[in-house]
């Protein structure tokens, strides 16, 4: 949805683990995404190429991990995965389901020399 | 501008660009010199090799990529409780009368201390409008940006002076995507739907409808005449978020505002 801001947001990361770090260059950053961020992938990679030049991680791969959506259904009280937010329960057909993350954002690791 | 803390020339605040606001050491955001690698002992991915050394290290980050928006946000969220205010963060798409509603609820609301930030790409036409109720009220233009950040709100929030157990109510840019993501350290989201949009709209941009504790459906004075079923609205909102709560309103009419009203005094009166 604003793939350009959530990387101006992974630079300033890599920036701040550069200076505690101590080092120079970032070969691979993994980043886990939720099903339900609401991050189009395709986007992402782009607007990362695009916002790592002239950084410690110009030229690095992105790695995404995708996290699975899980939903407390309201219907049979179990927790469940579902592939939409607004998805049925794959076990009782009920539509009255709680996202329980599948929302998050965030930088696992990366690879540096 | 840095679209992640909002730093930069195209944002303004009360028509002020916000560097000549805030001299004290806030460093814009911008890119840092290219770095080279100085070094090319070998021929290992940094540029150097030794048998038996691996040259790359993997460090375990695990840190939200919007952990500085969040940080600020917290901040916010520790300054409003301190002062017993309740902050709404309003967001729907534009025109679905957002304005029109916080208007006719300062008129409602009476005596009560509030104060308004508005958000907009561009121009300061509804902190005009705001202002002209008698409330207090801070524009701020985001420029390019397409949502308020937890650091825009900050810088507002210092220049309002917010009186003791006041509401603060937060216009963001009309947008149904993007500010579903940026916590701003309110107490709730509340999304403005008006009937006028489609019954489709929760199930297209549900991450807002997901985000928000309560759902406005507004104009519903218009409801006739553009064939809307209000029932089929809310069991949309109801798909995508089962608990949420939805009050029909006509900010035109006046129809349900007292509901608003209501809901809106007793938060404040529970966060007391």
């Amino acid at each position: 949805m604003h793939e350009l801001s959530l990387c101006e947001g992974i630079r300033s990361i890599i920036a701040e683990q550069a200076r505690v770090h101590g080092f120079t260059c970032v070969t691979v950053l993994r980043v886990e995404i939720g099903r339900f961020a609401g991050v189009e992938k395709a986007a992402l990679a782009f607007a990362f190429d695009e916002a790592m030049r002239g950084s410690e991680a110009e030229g690095a791969r992105l790695e995404v991990i995708d996290l699975p959506g899980h939903a407390l259904c309201y219907g049979c009280d179990r927790l469940v995965d579902i592939e939409e937010r607004f998805s049925v329960c794959p076990l009782c057909g009920s539509a009255k389901l709680m996202p329980q993350g599948g929302d998050e954002m965030r930088i696992k690791d990366m690879e540096v020399i | 501008m840095c679209t992640v803390c909002g730093c930069g020339d195209t944002v303004q605040f009360d028509g002020k660009r916000q560097t000549e606001l805030l001299p004290y050491g806030h460093v814009l955001a911008q890119a840092p010199a290219k770095h080279t690698h100085g070094h090319h002992h070998g021929l290992g991915p940094a540029g150097l090799s030794a048998p038996d050394l691996s040259q790359a290290r993997l460090i375990a980050v695990e840190t939200s990529i919007l952990a500085k928006n969040d940080g600020y946000a917290l901040s916010n969220r520790a300054a409003l409780s301190e002062l017993g205010v309740l902050a709404l963060n309003l967001v729907s798409s534009p025109g679905s009368g957002k304005t029109t509603l916080l208007c006719k609820t300062i008129e409602m609301l009476g005596d009560a201390p509030l104060a308004v930030i508005e958000g907009d790409q561009q121009t300061s036409l509804d902190a005009d409008r705001i202002r002209a109720t008698g409330a207090g009220a801070v524009q701020v233009n985001t420029g390019k940006g397409c949502h308020l950040d937890a650091q825009m709100v900050g810088r507002a929030m210092d220049a309002l002076k917010l009186p003791r157990g006041a509401f603060l109510f937060i216009e963001n840019v009309g947008n149904l995507v993007c500010p579903a993501a940026f916590d701003l350290g309110e107490d709730a989201k509340v999304v403005i739907l008006s009937v006028t949009e489609g019954e489709d709209k929760p199930l297209k941009y549900h991450d807002m409808f997901t985000a928000a504790s309560l759902a406005i459906l507004n104009k519903v004075d218009l409801a006739p005449y553009c064939d809307a079923d209000l029932d089929a609205y809310e069991a949309n909102l109801r798909r995508v978020h089962p608990t949420i709560e939805i009050l029909r309103v006509s900010a035109r009419t006046g129809e349900g505002m007292q509901a608003w009203v209501d809901w809106l005094r007793g938060r404040l009166a529970a966060k007391g």
